[in-house]
């Protein structure tokens, strides 16, 4: 696939074409990300649209920024998005209601006007008309001139940015650590305090999800004996999310069972 | 010269008690005012101890000089804080600390019934200590500095009870009178560095023959001004009535004896700039015989016994500021007659205050009568005095100021025969007020309300008294006797032709004495006659109601000065109200008010910030946009 | 094909990113948009890189990429922070700097 974009990018046509596939393509996973309710669906829009520019960078004889944009942004930086939002959870923040009044609007003039100054001034530009390329840069091939660069010119920007990682990463530790204020109770002394709370229903522990023997899933509800849904069964996740499922279709009363009295 | 000569010690003695008075407080109550007196007589002795010095060496190294420190260094700009004693200086030195040190004494029993009377004796040795640096100073800087250290201590002894709005007021109108006066000196000072280069005296001597006519009248007419605002002179001499509302020894010391001559020697150590400046002399002149002619005859109407003397007082000073203009042939009797007037006006103000004492605080000359019989000491200290002034032969007066009015004569043409007439008829007109207050007071039948007992004062008042007035009977004999003080200051003052005589001296005497009859006699008539009402008749001239209001100085003041300039004040504190005070108000509310505004944007919400933060963006992105066009 | 068109991606891309921080409220939602931001910017480095023949752009965009690593680890640290207090991933919820 590389090559292939190595040798899209070299070509005249080729090149145009995949351009004008990819590049709408991206447009509207930008957008769709942008619009879609759910955070996790704006994750994989996102990530797609970074394949995307991993492949422009590619077929722009960029190759090692489009390995690193794979690596980096859709292996690490990606899964460190997906990671927090299964830490942080669902809850009102996904809501694409506007709360601010005013605001919606103000964003979407001021963004169209953006974009279009934006556009009309690439179009207005005149420098950089002329296309050099970078086959004579990247002679020694693209990861040794960059190298090159990196370790010579940079080399100061470099070691300040390699500060800067062990910063960011110093900072996230003493964001992430937690003073536990309270000594944490053992197994033993839970399970004196589950008998002690409350009714003895909270001793056994929560009810597992699923109706028996009909539908096993962690986003059904257990049923209780009067029929009604038990709503400790399913994680409140779930529920937020709108992801829990109806457990009543799942009674016996409902099913078909012609099928079982033919046999 | 002397490096170190004791001159210090005659300003740090007195100076000193009046910071130990001060600092330490009611703790000093019991023995403050013994401890002032000991040390303003204690300077006294140091004065004497360098007179004798100077007696013992020859002429020409009579003055020392003591360099204290360098005060200012400033580029070519050079003072030193330094003293000059010299003749004329001696003469102040004795007269500040001899008189100062009886009227010491005397305020011990005059004010031992004040509950402040610690305060009393600070300030007065606060006064001494600054008046001798006055005369000491070998600068106008250091005069300066005396001069209104002289003002401060005038300022606070007039308002010493001024628990009285009007004294309070009295104090104040001194004191701001003063400053226009101080005004004067200050801009002499700045002349004078700035067209001579220097300041001190010995400096401006060496300079000013060289120095442009132009700048040495300026420089004079400059020190007159001083000399009219610190010697209450025309046209500065408004506050010297009120300051009568000072205890009467701060009247005998401060406003008869001592610092109201400071203008006198001020303008007779200047005696190089004047010489030089006859524009300036003339004014001097011009000066003394206005306010001598005024301060008589405002001295006819008042009832009030001080303020008849401090009208008196002005008119002296006039003689003296007279005698001063006259040049190099005056000064030495200007200086002669500041003395004697010292001696025997501070002994009549001990007097008037032995009579306020003996009255129960009244001051109403009409309330007064027949006190004679009750206060001989008095009555005779008192009468030794106004012979003196009268100038009746032999006593001090006669010599001094009927060597004023010859050499006024003498001053040659239209203006020596003004001058002479108007100094012969101030005399007339002193012989008759001095009459009207010995009658009022001493003679008589006796006017004063059924609850006065009057009686004579204690020793220690009229000790001092006594010693006055044997000083002002022996002073002018002992004084002229072979032109003792002439030659004494000669070398102080320029050579001086001899003048062609305009009248003979015998016809001088003989008017001055026969003028002096004549007030006495129309006194006599006036007021030992007939019966003297206890209240001041009111179906009078439309004159005697304007020399009541002290010839209309106030109202003229008033007019002139005061609502002009309150109507000034007044518009420009509604100026700074409305335009400075509105600017300033103005910016403060629009930056309130459009800090309110702005506020109402801060909604807290990131994203409205970001969304400002993108229309930022996009018209930055305008403007590249409108300027690539 | 004309390189200028990669610019156009570029600045769309930009665009729907600034929207997104502004309307979006899920703050891992906005942090998405900025990394949307950043990457249009990076794509805008690569293309002028190649439109000049010089491999800084490239470089530019390298160093993009690690600040971007720094900014996403620091900033999710501090929305798991925020959430940890507040139960909340709402940006409009942390709004305490009002008047």
């Amino acid at each position: 696939m590389i090559n292939l974009a190595i040798s899209v990018g070299q070509t005249e046509t080729p090149e145009a074409v995949m351009f004008w596939i990819l590049g709408p393509l991206a447009v509207i996973s930008a957008l769709g990300m942008l619009l879609v309710k759910k955070a996790v669906h704006s994750a994989i829009l996102l990530a797609w649209v970074m394949i995307t520019l991993a492949i422009f960078y590619i077929a722009q004889d960029a190759v090692f920024l489009g390995i690193v944009q794979i690596v980096v942004y859709t292996g690490a930086v990606m899964m460190l998005f997906l990671f927090i939002l299964m830490l942080v959870g669902v809850d009102s923040s996904d809501s694409l209601t506007e709360t601010i009044p005013g605001l919606r609007p103000i964003a979407i003039t001021a963004a169209l006007g953006f974009g279009g100054l934006m556009v009309s001034l690439i179009g207005r530009a005149t420098i950089g008309r002329q296309m050099v390329g970078l086959t004579v840069a990247n002679l020694d091939g693209n990861v040794q001139s960059i190298a090159k660069k990196l370790f010579s010119t940079y080399v100061w920007p470099f070691e300040v940015v390699s500060a800067l990682l062990i910063t960011a990463a110093l900072g996230a530790m003493v964001l992430a650590h937690h003073q536990r204020t309270i000594v944490r109770p053992t197994q033993r002394e839970q399970a004196i305090n589950r008998f002690r709370s409350g009714t003895l229903a909270s001793a056994a522990g929560l009810p597992g999800p699923g109706v028996f023997a009909r539908h096993n899933a962690v986003d059904v509800p257990a049923l209780l004996p009067d029929g009604t849904a038990a709503a400790a069964s399913v994680s409140a996740t779930l529920k937020a999310r709108g992801d829990v499922i109806d457990s009543r279709k799942f009674e016996l009363g409902e099913v078909d069972t012609s099928v079982e009295e033919e046999k | 010269m002397l490096i170190n000569n004791g001159l210090v010690y005659l300003i740090a003695l007195p100076l000193a008690g009046a910071a130990i008075l001060l600092l330490a407080g009611r703790r000093s109550d019991k023995w403050g005012h013994i401890l002032a007196t000991l040390l303003s007589a204690s300077s006294f002795a140091v004065g004497l101890l360098q007179l004798s010095q100077m007696l013992g060496r020859p002429t020409e190294q009579r003055a020392v000089e003591q360099k204290l420190f360098e005060w200012i260094s400033v580029g070519s700009f050079q003072v030193d804080a330094g003293l000059l004693l010299d003749q004329l200086s001696i003469c102040f030195v004795l007269l500040i600390t001899g008189v100062g040190t009886l009227i010491h004494i005397y305020s011990i029993s005059y004010m031992s019934h004040d509950h402040d009377r610690r305060r009393f004796f600070a300030y007065l040795n606060l006064f001494i200590a600054a008046m001798l640096l006055l005369v000491l100073g070998n600068s106008f800087l250091n005069l300066y500095v005396g001069w209104e250290g002289v003002g401060l201590a005038s300022y606070l002894l007039i308002g010493f009870w001024n628990q009285k709005p009007a004294y309070a007021t009295a104090s104040k109108k001194a004191f701001i009178m003063n400053r226009v006066g101080d005004m004067g000196l200050s801009f002499a000072i700045m002349i004078a560095f700035a067209s001579l280069g220097t300041v001190s005296f010995a400096g401006i001597k060496e300079a000013a023959p060289h120095a442009s006519t132009a700048s040495l009248t300026a420089i004079g007419i400059m020190l007159l001004v001083a000399a009219t605002g610190k010697s209450a002179q025309f046209p500065l001499q408004a506050w010297l009535g009120d300051a009568m509302a000072g205890p009467t020894p701060v009247s005998a010391l401060i406003h008869a004896a001592t610092m109201v001559t400071a203008g006198v020697y001020l303008i007779t150590r200047s005696n190089f700039i004047f010489d030089a400046a006859p524009t300036a002399q003339l004014l001097v002149v011009i000066v003394g015989a206005i306010t001598l002619l005024f301060g008589a005859i405002i001295g006819t109407a008042k009832d009030d016994i001080k303020k008849a003397l401090a009208a008196s007082t002005m008119s002296q000073i006039g003689y003296m500021i007279l005698g001063a203009g006259l040049g190099p042939v005056g000064y030495a009797f200007a200086i002669m007659h500041l003395l004697t007037h010292g001696f025997f006006k501070a002994g009549m103000f001990l007097g008037a205050g032995s009579v306020m004492h003996g009255m129960d605080d009244e001051v109403n000359m009409r309330k007064y009568g027949n006190l004679r019989k009750f206060m001989p000491i008095t009555f005779v200290t008192f009468g030794l005095g106004y012979l003196a002034i009268l100038g009746v032969p032999p006593f001090a007066g006669f010599y001094s100021k009927d060597m004023i009015i010859e050499t006024a004569f003498n001053a040659g043409g239209i203006k020596g025969i003004l001058l002479g007439s108007a100094a012969l008829l101030g005399a007339g007109i002193t012989a008759f007020y001095m009459t009207r207050v010995m009658i009022l007071t001493f003679t008589g039948a006796p006017r004063w309300d059924e609850k006065a007992h009057p009686h004579e004062s204690p020793i220690l008042m009229w000790l001092p008294m006594a010693i006055l007035a044997i000083g002002s009977v022996t002073s002018g004999f002992l004084l002229s006797r072979g032109d003792a003080l002439v030659n004494w200051l000669a070398p102080l003052f320029a050579e001086h032709g001899e003048h062609e005589e305009l009248l003979k001296p015998i016809v001088v005497t003989s008017l001055a004495l026969l003028m002096v009859a004549i007030g006495v006699a129309i006194a006599f008539m006036k007021y030992s006659r007939s019966e003297v009402s206890n209240t001041a008749p009111e179906d009078v001239s439309f004159l005697t109601k304007i020399v009541r209001r002290d010839l209309l100085q106030d109202d003229f003041n008033e007019a002139i000065f005061m609502r002009p300039g309150q109507a000034l004040t007044s518009t420009l504190v509604k100026t700074d109200e409305l335009v400075i005070d509105g600017a300033v108000r103005g910016v403060g509310s629009v930056a309130l008010g459009s800090a309110g505004a702005l506020r109402g944007t801060q909604t807290g919400f990131v994203r409205s910030y970001a969304a400002l933060i993108l229309i930022g963006a996009v018209a930055l992105i305008a403007a590249i946009w409108v300027v690539t066009q | 094909m004309n390189a200028a068109n990669y610019l156009y991606v570029s600045a769309l891309l930009f665009t729907i990113g600034a929207v997104g921080v502004v309307v979006r409220r899920n703050a891992i939602v906005v942090f998405m948009c900025v990394e949307l931001m950043l990457n249009a910017a990076n794509l805008a480095f690569v293309t002028f890189a190649r439109i000049n023949g010089s491999i800084d752009g490239q470089i530019m965009a390298f160093f993009t990429m690690v600040v971007a690593a720094c900014e996403v680890v620091v900033g999710l640290a501090i929305i798991v922070t925020i959430y940890r207090s507040r139960r909340s991933a709402s940006v409009d919820d942390a709004s305490l700097l009002k008047r």
